[in-house]
């Protein structure tokens, strides 16, 4: 049979939250044997998946954001929710250096830094009704057994 | 995230010790900004030998940074960039336009 595992985190869009929500996903990763590598990999790419929910999905206001964690074998499937304003374009949003807030001084770099960290990065979006990013990660201390 | 701050003439080095993420980015930049200002810096030095992680927040702060020093003809480096973070500053590009060195005695040596 192989390894299944879930753990689902909710909490509200204040950007105290995003080191809580990547400390945790870290240590639910832990079970996969990850190298200190892959660990900074995850929290990167969490950080910066949290950071687009809380900054473009819901700007000022206050929502919810949910991370849900899911194992199988070796794998881990991170998906980062928001109910709020979604993407129009999203080809245009995943550019490199493309921000629609450089009075933030946000560097336009988020989707690119998780395309790196990550094996797997998809983004499904409805304007008004919110965004979900999809990312997988393979372990390979796992692969090797 | 603590700073620690040294101004050696028209340099300031910033030693940033902890976590740089968009929760912190906001205060780091309004101290930098002010610290820059009043002691009329020219050249801005990171010390990033302490910095346990970075997201592309830090490369907003650093980016923020640099076009603002530019303006006077200053420079803006880094120093000891931990792997993980030094491959963040890669893949943004921002060696095109900041300076990298070794140690501090490098780059103060090199602005």
């Amino acid at each position: 049979m192989e390894y299944k595992n879930h753990m689902k985190l909710e909490f509200d869009s204040k950007s105290q939250n995003e080191a809580f929500a990547r400390v945790v996903v870290a240590s639910f990763a832990t079970q996969l044997d990850p190298t200190l590598e892959e660990i900074a990999d995850i929290k990167t790419a969490v950080s910066e998946a949290v950071t687009n929910a809380i900054i473009h999905g819901y700007e000022d206001r206050l929502g919810i954001v949910r991370v849900i964690c899911n194992i199988q074998g070796n794998e881990l499937e991170i998906l980062v929710e928001d109910e709020g304003n979604g993407i129009t374009d999203i080809p245009q949003a995943m550019e490199p250096l493309f921000t629609s807030k450089p009075e933030l001084e946000r560097s336009g770099m988020g989707f690119t830094v998780m395309e790196t960290f990550m094996d797997e990065v998809r983004v499904y979006s409805e304007p008004g009704k919110g965004t979900r990013i999809r990312m997988v990660k393979k372990f390979k201390s796992l692969v090797a057994e | 995230m603590l700073l620690n701050y040294e101004v050696i003439d028209n340099k300031l080095v910033i030693k940033l010790d902890g976590e740089l993420d968009h929760h912190v980015a906001e205060n780091i930049r309004v101290e930098l900004d002010e610290m820059i200002e009043k002691k009329r810096i020219k050249y801005l030095i990171f010390d990033l030998s302490n910095l346990r992680f970075m997201d592309s927040s830090g490369i907003g702060v650093i980016m923020g940074r640099y076009k603002n020093i530019s303006k006077i003809g200053g420079k803006v480096a880094v120093i000891e960039a931990q792997e993980k973070i030094d491959k963040i500053f890669a893949l943004s590009g921002l060696y095109r336009i900041v300076e990298k060195y070794e140690n501090l005695t490098e780059a103060l040596n090199r602005l």
